[in-house]
């Protein structure tokens, strides 16, 4: 519905041209590596910018999906099942667990809501961290297969053993992610969202049944969270209950409001430009806490939209001066 | 159309509505006016699903929709407006347009994520239907502008766009013109006349006297949560127990 403007389109496009290139100029396998799991944390925190940016509901359950993802793909894809079937079967249960615990969830709202999801999630954790014949307890699960080769007739098959090919894995599963989420919020059907969001009982009024939008948008966010906790297990090969703690929700709710909530390029500049931050920080050691809490306290206040937003702010007052000029 | 049938509403000690009956007739403006806290927006929302009466019922044609939700008595052809103007004001003009149309369509999920031609065809009709709804409000070249950017009265007219744009049967309006000077009043009310012409039923509560009786074709009057009088204009100007209410004086003297 609203179409970006010229030079928004060719600043995508080359992102995504360098994207597609990365594997040429990366400069280290570590450096590497740090960029994939950024790509998907991507995937869990634009899930996240759904139902906390979009819908205003603030579940602070997202690891533990994210953690459902993760175990589920593990324990399946080591049972023998090919990870093109665990992937989709690990985030529909993921969703599945979502849609059962969303409507107790639910009857609370704001920050009881936050309280009751938080709650969740820490059950989770302890579960995933002491049901040892399932989730292998504290130590967890090692030897998860990589992804199952796809056969290519003639040429042989594509695996997925070394970096680059893990990585256009995930950046294709990204771009999946950027374009459902995209369709979603770009429709009526997402407005309804950010209507709950912005006054819900007018949402009411006007013939919106808020209870199961919210629902709704809780389900999918949580179907893609519990994808990219599958691809984490498939590509790093082994998960523990910290894949599924709350500490890795406050990660990606940094990375959310850092990068810009109820935009789709926040999550992904949070979830990629953070991580990458913290590593060239390294020399700082632990001071770099204190770096990001600065920023994180400076961004809420200052520029409660992030970096996206604050740019997008940037955007509008050049625009407005140039047309007051004209 | 809508018949209210002995509601009462208790507020914990407080009672807002008492007994209350009365009717709305297709094709009619019916006011409701009276003092302030006499209960009438309390009214509006037992109507509406807002609030759940202590007793009481209320119907549309002969269908019983007491207990109803809000956003289920809208289907059935009620919409309605708030006494302090409620607008999805983090959004565009159009998008709350499109926002309140929404229940009409089939604009779901699978639809939305697929852009079958199920979708195509009813997001067009959507966004006509949205922009037809504008120009009717005068409001049409404020499509893409965002809330706070609009004036008092644009504002005021949107709230009631939105609650016109999926055609309900009968409108609610709480106080449209509250806090709007002389001119932007007469305006809105030229507006809500056309509203009724079109075929839209009005019930409309106001504390403007000299709007409602060139406008209203019945009048219900409430004092403490009761009917103290019921009809034309000209019947409630010369209303003793109106009048004495509006002066002050002791209903029930
Ligand atoms: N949710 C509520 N809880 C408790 N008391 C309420 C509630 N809503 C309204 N009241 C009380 O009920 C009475 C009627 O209120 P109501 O808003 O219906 O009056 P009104 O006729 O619309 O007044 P006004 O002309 O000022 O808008 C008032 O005394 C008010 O304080
Ligand atoms: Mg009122």
């Amino acid at each position: 519905m609203i179409t970006k403007p010229l030079h928004t389109k060719l600043l995508y496009g080359f992102i995504l041209l360098a994207a597609l290139l990365l594997p040429l100029y990366v400069p280290d396998p570590y450096m590497f590596q740090v960029v994939i799991m950024s790509l998907i944390f991507a995937i869990a925190v634009l899930a996240m910018n759904l139902i906390i940016g979009f819908t205003g509901q603030a579940s602070l359950a997202h690891a533990a999906f994210f953690g459902f993802g993760a175990y589920g793909v593990a324990i399946m894809t080591k049972a023998g099942i090919s990870f093109w079937l665990a992937l989709p079967a690990a985030a529909s249960i993921s969703a599945l667990i979502g849609l059962i615990i969303g409507p107790p969830a639910l009857r609370t709202r704001g920050s009881y809501f936050a309280i009751v999801t938080l709650a969740f999630g820490v059950i989770v954790w302890i579960v995933a961290g002491n049901w040892v014949q399932v989730t292998g307890g504290h130590n967890g699960i090692f030897g998860i297969p990589r992804p199952t080769p796809i056969p290519i007739p003639f040429i042989g098959a594509i695996e997925f053993f070394d970096q680059p090919a893990q990585y256009y894995l995930v950046l294709v599963f990204l771009l999946l992610t950027l374009f459902i989420m995209h369709r979603i919020v770009y429709s009526i059907f997402g407005l309804t969202f950010m209507a709950v969001r912005n006054n819900e009982p007018l949402a009411d009024a006007v013939g919106i049944n808020t209870f199961t939008t919210k629902l709704i948008s809780f389900v999918i966010a949580n179907f893609f969270a519990g994808l990219a906790g599958g691809l984490y297990a498939a590509i790093i090969g082994a998960v523990s209950p910290s894949v599924a703690a709350h500490l890795l929700t406050f990660n990606f709710l940094i990375f959310l409001i850092l990068g810009g909530m109820a935009s789709l390029a926040g999550p992904v500049v949070g979830a990629f430009a953070i991580p990458i931050l913290m590593e060239l920080l390294q020399d700082l050691g632990h001071f770099r806490m204190l770096f990001f809490g600065v920023l994180l306290v400076a961004t809420i206040i200052y520029f409660p939209r992030g970096f996206v937003g604050a740019v997008r702010q940037l955007n509008d007052k050049i625009a407005a001066r140039r047309q007051a000029k004209s | 159309m809508l018949s209210v049938k002995y509601l009462t509403k208790n507020f914990d000690g407080l009672v807002a509505v008492k007994e209350l009956s009365f009717d709305i007739r297709e094709g009619e403006i019916l006011a409701i006016i009276g003092p302030n806290g006499a209960g009438k927006s309390t009214v509006f929302n037992l109507m509406t699903g807002t609030l759940a009466p202590t007793s009481g019922k209320v119907f549309i044609h002969e269908e019983n929709i007491t207990g109803l939700k809000p956003y289920q008595i809208v289907k059935k052809g009620v919409a309605r407006t708030f006494q302090t103007t409620s607008l999805f004001d983090q959004l565009r003009v159009i998008d709350n347009m499109l926002i309140a149309y929404k229940w009409r369509t089939r604009l779901g999920f699978w639809n939305t994520l697929f852009h079958t031609p199920a979708w195509k065809s009813q997001h067009d009709q959507a966004a006509r239907n949205a922009l037809e709804t504008l120009d009717f409000l005068g409001l049409a070249d404020k499509a893409l502008a965002f809330i706070p950017t609009l004036s008092q009265e644009e504002q005021k007219r949107l709230a009631i766009g939105i609650a016109l744009v999926c055609k309900p049967k009968l409108l609610l309006l709480d106080e449209p013109t509250g806090g709007l000077i002389q001119e932007e009043t007469e305006r809105i009310a030229l507006f809500i006349k056309k509203v009724r012409d079109q075929g839209t039923t009005v019930c409309i509560i106001e504390h403007k006297m000299q709007m409602i009786m060139g406008m209203a074709d019945r009048i219900v009057v409430l004092n403490y949560g009761q009917k103290i009088a019921e009809g034309t204009p000209d019947e409630i100007k010369t209303n003793q127990a109106v009048i004495e209410a509006y002066l002050g004086g002791d209903v029930h003297a």
